[in-house]
């Protein structure tokens, strides 16, 4: 038997960190990934337990109490941020906005991820005629500027959450499958992939099990970028009001009902609009770290 | 040209094997073909080493792609034990023929431990449970001389020799009769190199394997291998026992690569091949005989005449200077 070389010096000293203990040591020494995530957990919490920490019923008007100011402009605490033209409370309607953005950016992201995902893998696996149709309908969704297409469809739609959600899913792929055609092309070549290839391993199973965890991590990037997108581009149209219909709580409509009283009341306009800004910084610091975190790991 | 029939029936037999590329050249370009693998017959008998050897670019590693049915060939049969490759279906062919690749930091996938790596052959085949994979992961690991407790470790943590040896192991576990072993030493330090190739030497014997050995190493080649066949543009230019070629190399590129074997001592500093010119390239070969831009012997009749292959008993020459017929135009010429 070959055991010649079990008393090798050199195959004894097999110690060091795991790369998921390598991983969680970069994860903890990353400053914008903790502040990203410790943001966004907060959004996140807030979004879900809505109902049980909004101080008044988000939809309630009051014409009693319209254009109150908030606290640190001489309000009272019964309305914390005040409350806007119609008398609702506007940090109920700041905490079941939140409940829109999120889900908007997730789902459309999510949508947009599975779309693009598939297309960039399929052509950069399979290449030639694949690829070929991938690039060309990549090059297409490049043409169509977002906003126009959007504002389209929602004017022949009608604006609601839904078709909000779905055109911004099937809209926003176009960096998915890019950055997935690259990677993917980038992978196909490691001798990983035709070793389990020779194996007899089927096409889903090497690019599922073998090629997935190597490209994920620019994946989950993507996704935050293109959840910062989404959400921004949701504010957008409601802020023409072509996106999520009134009276639903959205941080854009919000914006765009204080439009009008910006030059007497501007926190009206100021602080959804600073919710939205802290919400996408958060999302990008942790797309960023992600990156940051993940990519060495991939350099063996 | 099956030439004389060898000894033992072959486990391993190439007739005519082709691939050919279709190459553009720039967007608007027409695709113009290229040969990677033209017209190769080689055969294997068991328990054999074939020493297959050339620069970069001849073509050997799309040799090593199609025996593994990675890559079908455009023309010509790849026979295994008298069946055809394209015949059998992928999970029976995994079973007899595995590779071993040139590079353990990218053969071996950076995200999983050393354990599903070794274990992907069996999960693949679905062979046994867990217990009975780790029962064999530990058993094959021994074999090739590494630890058991280095199952749970991942790539990034060993060393090059130590992650060949986790290459061996996945090639081995499904007990395959044929290896391919493409380059697996050319990217390891040289005192990792022998401990590699003296443990495939010793599992050749243990297990019966036979082994197609790739490399541009003519001192590896030399060590392990029993034939060797020397691969030019796609071509077998020469096929001869090992000591054959090693004392008596006859095509002149073989001569070549035998001059430009390093030698250990540091004054005589690198080799001149008298080879020249660089490598041509594939996509556009030259006339006659492909080696004739860089070959010292040339003549105009190797211009224009591409040689045809010549069986002696030393083996297969593919060189107008052992061709009869071609030694007339040879003196007309001088």
């Amino acid at each position: 038997m070959a055991h010649t070389n079990i008393n090798d010096p050199l195959l004894q000293e097999i110690t060091g960190p795991t790369p998921g203990q390598m991983l969680r040591r970069r994860i903890l020494g990353h400053q914008g990934l903790l502040i990203g995530a410790v943001v966004m957990a907060i959004l996140l919490i807030v979004a879900i337990f809505a109902p049980l920490l909004a101080p008044h019923d988000p939809y309630a008007q009051s014409l009693m109490h319209r254009m109150e100011p908030p606290v640190f402009l001489g309000g009272t605490w019964d309305h914390p941020l005040g409350t806007d033209h119609l008398g609702r409370d506007y940090l109920s309607r700041l905490i079941y906005g939140a409940r829109v953005s999120l889900m908007i950016g997730t789902i459309a992201a999510l949508i947009s991820g599975v779309i693009g995902t598939a297309m960039g893998v399929a052509a950069g696996y399979f290449g030639g005629r694949v690829d070929m149709v991938v690039t060309f309908l990549i090059n297409v969704r490049l043409a169509m500027p977002v906003v126009l297409v959007a504002l389209a469809v929602v004017a022949i739609m009608g604006g609601s959450l839904q078709v909000v959600i779905a055109v911004l899913g099937l809209l926003l792929w176009d960096r998915f499958a890019v950055v997935m055609r690259a990677s993917t092309l980038q992978v196909r070549r490691r001798e990983y992939v035709a070793a389990a290839q020779a194996i007899g391993a089927s096409t889903p199973r090497v690019i599922l099990s073998e090629m997935m965890p190597n490209i994920a991590n620019n994946l989950i990037v993507v996704v935050t970028l293109e959840m910062a997108h989404a959400i921004l581009l949701e504010a957008a149209l409601s802020f023409l009001g072509l996106g999520v219909q009134p009276p639903t709580p959205s941080w854009g409509l919000m914006v765009s009902e204080g439009k009008n009283m910006m030059l007497f009341e501007p926190w009206l306009v100021l602080i959804p609009g600073a919710v939205l800004f802290l919400l996408v910084l958060a999302i990008n610091l942790m797309g960023d770290g992600l990156r940051d975190v993940t990519a060495p790991e991939n350099r063996s | 040209m099956t030439g004389h029939p060898p000894k033992k029936p072959p486990i391993l037999e190439l007739r005519n094997v082709g691939k050919t590329y279709q190459v553009k050249q720039g967007l608007f370009g027409k695709a113009r073909p290229l040969t990677a693998v033209n017209d190769v017959s080689l055969s294997l008998s068991r328990g054999e080493v074939l020493g297959l050897v050339g620069e970069s670019g001849c073509g050997k590693s799309t040799l090593a792609k199609i025996l593994l049915g990675l890559e079908a060939p455009t023309t010509g049969q790849v026979l295994v034990d008298g069946q055809e490759i394209g015949d059998q279906d992928r999970l029976s062919l995994a079973r007899r023929i595995q590779p071993i690749f040139q590079d353990p930091y990218s053969s071996l996938n950076p995200r999983k431990s050393i354990f599903d790596i070794v274990s992907l052959p069996l999960r693949v085949h679905g062979i046994g449970d867990r217990t009975q994979w780790e029962k064999q992961v530990r058993e094959i690991l021994d074999i090739v001389g590494l630890p058991a407790r280095v199952m749970n470790t991942y790539p990034s943590q060993m060393s090059g020799g130590q992650r060949q040896r986790v290459a061996i192991a996945r090639a081995l576990i499904m007990k395959p009769e044929i290896v391919i072993c493409d380059e697996p030493t050319s990217a390891l330090d040289v005192s990792v190199q022998s401990q590699i190739l003296n443990l495939l030497g010793e599992l050749r014997r243990e297990f019966g394997l036979t082994y197609l050995f790739i490399s541009h190493d003519l001192a590896v080649v030399e060590h392990l291998a029993s034939r060797v066949a020397v691969m030019y543009l796609g071509r077998i230019v020469e096929e001869a026992d090992v000591a054959g070629l090693f004392d008596h190399a006859r095509h002149p590129y073989t001569q070549a690569l035998l001059q430009s074997v390093l030698t250990p001592e540091p004054g005589l500093g690198v080799p001149d091949t008298q080879l020249g010119m660089a490598y041509p390239n594939p996509i556009d070969p030259p006339s006659g005989c492909r080696f004739h831009p860089r070959c010292p012997l040339a003549t105009d009749h190797c211009k224009s005449h591409a040689p045809r292959p010549i069986r002696t008993e030393q083996g297969l020459v593919e060189c107008h200077l052992y061709d009869p017929e071609s030694q007339m135009y040879k003196n007309e010429a001088a």
